[in-house]
């Protein structure tokens, strides 16, 4: 009897030493679940979700002070992939977020710009670059489609253009055919 | 005699490859155009080196390879270019992709040609470099460059595997090719065993073409002399089965090694060409020939199949008119009737779009109602497992089916979705006429594109991140500028103050001090030295 207590007890202050070790030894810096909602928003960072960014939305909804279903960009799936996560209810769109758009990039038309700078104080990204008084041009690749640069231009030369289907992009649809269902 | 292996499943769909074997290979004739793509390989897009208005000479660069994974891109014959632009290419999205055109001039008049002497002289670094820049690309179907297949890793390569199997149905352009012209083979064979440094060569030829066996085998043994360097090559005839060409599945049979998923047969040390890619290896060093033609197999609803070699960018419906397409054609398909696609933008007999063919073309296959009746309606699957029992890859595919079907791609994933080779033996048994390899084909492609979008996001996530630090340091930055202004500026003011009369009157009296302890100072010397003359 005493001998089966003592040996749960020395195992018990093993396990106690091991679990404590391991909680310093492996601790992680920051909030993971703000980590994981954030892996799952798409980092457009264009304030649509009414949070200055993804980071701060993710930061929103860990702490339970905003729905999942605020992010446009994300689109159904990302509200789907929200939900999943934090094992809550599937939430269409509410009513004042804006509706999804097919993805695009800005373009500059660079014989209009006039070089003010402000669209680069705009791009959350660091996708645009130029010069006081130099024309600015945007970097495609590096783009996410925000917006944040198209209000700010003085002179109106950013525009939005939705990325058209190419071969390099082109996908696989989904089949189509006729099924006829047993009898 | 070796002992072969077998892979698991396979399917024996009707071969339909004599039609097209009982004539030589023909040489088509130069076409009223051709539509050059600059985009024929894996990979990078080649970048045009050429402009409308320019004329080119046969074999001359025209697009220049652009990136890692990339090939070059050569004028077929000599002419004009008359235009670079977005063109309708052999893909099954039916989206137009830039291309060259060219207007030949009739005199097929070549560049300098720069033949490579002896490339055993070379090292295998030098060897890659031409052989990308001649545009040598696998001629099997995938247009993978042949000299990234030729980098050396860290396994040593043992058995080098030329695959000649050709076991997709109506396809015979390998066949002919190494029943005219084994010799070249064999030597191109060589020049890739002695870049990778490999112990042997395995030519795995189908049972189903003797003559090509016999030819290959007579072509070792006449370049005996020639070869004494080599280790060994050796003719396997292997088992006609669908998909025995398939590069794991030839690997399996010929050294019973299995390529483990993600992996490449380089990790197990064994590395696969198509012959026809080994063809043109040794006409791009021995004969300084950049790949300008291939051979390409017409072949379905026509009056006479048979063999051309064609030039790159040759319009298909201009070769097909060699073979004559019967009246109730009714589309063209690229490829085998397995794995191929249908062309877009052609569909009845005589002139259509102008899509041309590429390094990949290796047949074309008119099609009819006759000959591909439209497959029946499909019916829910019954779960038969007969599609597993054909499974090449030894998966599930019904329950592949099922989950690319609910778009549930993350199962989908871990039933080994990528590892399907889209060979279509699980559609051709599935009795309820399920187009299976449609739905691994989106699946792939919706993974493949999120993988994409998610790589994007973390991306912006560290561009985001940075450029608030950016932000934030800018901030501090100005701030500790502007508090060092503040202060160089406040010593300077002080400095340029007029004195006040109270500060003035201070500074006389300090001057008057001073000059009151001067003359004490100046009396007591006076004083001493008096003192001392007197004495
Ligand atoms: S709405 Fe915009 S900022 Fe908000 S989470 Fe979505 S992408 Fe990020
Ligand atoms: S360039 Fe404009 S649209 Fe693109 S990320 Fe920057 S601010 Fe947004
Ligand atoms: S062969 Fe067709 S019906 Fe049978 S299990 Fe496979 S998918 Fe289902
Ligand atoms: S297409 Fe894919 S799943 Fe179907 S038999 Fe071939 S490898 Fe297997």
């Amino acid at each position: 009897m005493l001998s089966a207590l003592l040996v749960m007890a020395a195992l018990a202050i093993v396990l106690g030493a091991v679990l404590g070790f391991a909680a310093i030894k492996f601790h992680v810096e920051g909030n993971p679940l703000v980590d994981k909602i954030d892996a799952i928003l798409p980092q457009t960072q264009c304030g649509q979700c009414s949070f200055p960014g993804c980071k701060p939305y993710a930061t929103a909804i860990a702490a339970g002070e905003a729905d999942i279903n605020r992010c446009p960009p994300g689109g159904v799936e990302g509200i789907q992939k929200l939900a999943d996560l934090l094992g809550v209810d599937f939430k269409p769109f509410g009513g004042d977020t804006a509706a999804p758009k097919p993805k695009s990039v800005a373009i500059i038309d660079e014989s209009t710009c006039i070089g003010c700078t402000l669209c680069i104080q705009a791009c959350p990204v660091d996708a645009i670059v130029g010069a006081a008084k130099q024309m600015h041009t945007i970097i495609a690749a590096e783009c996410t489609g925000c917006e944040l640069c198209v209000a700010p231009c003085p002179v109106d030369c950013i525009s939005m253009q939705v990325i058209e289907e190419k071969i390099s992009n082109w996908k696989w649809k989904y089949p189509v055919y006729s099924l006829v269902t047993a009898q | 005699m070796r002992t072969l292996y077998h892979f698991h499943g396979g399917v024996h769909p009707p071969s339909n490859k004599t039609q097209s074997t009982r004539l030589a290979i023909a040489p088509a004739p130069l076409p009223s155009r051709l539509i050059v793509p600059l985009h024929q390989h894996a990979g990078e897009t080649a970048k045009p080196v050429v402009q409308a208005g320019d004329h080119v000479l046969k074999g001359q660069l025209i697009g220049m390879p652009d990136g890692f994974v990339s090939s070059a891109v050569h004028a077929p014959t000599s002419g004009t270019i008359a235009a670079i632009d977005m063109q309708l290419i052999a893909h099954p999205s039916g989206l137009p992709n830039l291309c060259a055109t060219l207007i030949p001039d009739g005199k097929d008049e070549w560049i300098e040609l720069e033949p490579v002497k002896n490339y055993r002289d070379h090292s295998t670094t030098e060897l890659q470099h031409l052989l990308r820049m001649a545009g040598v690309v696998g001629l099997g179907g995938a247009a993978f460059p042949s000299d990234i297949k030729l980098r050396l890793g860290k396994q040593k390569i043992k058995t080098l595997i030329l695959n000649g199997a050709e076991c997709e149905p109506y396809i015979t352009c390998d066949d002919m090719l190494m029943r005219e012209r084994a010799a070249e083979i064999v030597q191109g064979a060589e020049i890739l065993r002695f870049m990778l440094d490999a112990d042997e060569v395995l030519y795995g030829v189908e049972d189903n073409k003797p003559e090509a066996i016999a030819a290959l085998q007579q072509a070792i043994t006449a370049s005996g002399s020639a070869l004494q360097q080599s280790k060994r090559h050796e003719v396997v005839a292997i088992p006609t089965i669908y998909p025995g060409g398939s590069a794991k599945q030839l690997i399996r049979v010929l050294t019973g090694l299995e390529v483990p998923s993600g992996k490449l047969p380089t990790d197990i040390g064994v590395q696969c060409f198509n012959v026809a890619t080994a063809y043109t290896v040794h006409r791009a060093l021995a004969h300084g020939e950049p790949l300008l033609s291939r051979i390409v197999t017409v072949a379905g609803n026509v009056r006479e199949a048979r063999n051309y070699e064609a030039l790159i960018g040759t319009p298909i419906d201009e070769l097909v008119a060699l073979s004559e397409a019967l009246p109730d054609t009714n589309g063209y398909i690229m490829g085998g009737p397995m794995m191929g696609f249908a062309l877009p933008g052609m569909s009845g007999p005589g002139p259509a779009v102008h899509v041309p063919m590429v390094k990949a073309t290796n047949c074309i296959i008119v099609s009819s109602e006759k000959l591909f009746p439209p497959p029946p309606p499909a019916m829910p699957c019954i779960r038969c497992t007969r599609c597993v029992e054909v499974c090449p890859a030894d998966l599930q595919p019904q329950d592949l089916f099922w989950f690319a079907q609910s778009k549930e791609f993350g199962r989908a994933q871990t039933f080994s979705l990528f590892d399907c080779i889209e060979c279509g033996a699980c559609s051709y048994v599935c009795p309820s006429h399920i187009p299976l390899v449609q739905y691994y084909r989106f699946a792939k492609s919706e993974i493949r594109a999120r993988e994409h979008d998610k790589q994007l996001a973390d991306q912006a996530r560290d561009r985001h991140e940075f450029h608030e630090q950016r932000i934030e340091r800018e901030k501090r930055e100005k701030a500790e500028k502007l508090a060092a202004k503040e202060k160089a500026a406040q010593a300077a003011k002080l400095a340029a103050q007029p004195l006040t009369a109270e500060q003035q009157a201070e500074l006389a009296n300090l001057a008057t001090s001073r000059e009151h302890i001067r003359e004490l100072a100046q009396s007591a010397v006076e004083h001493t030295t008096e003192n001392t003359g007197a004495n």
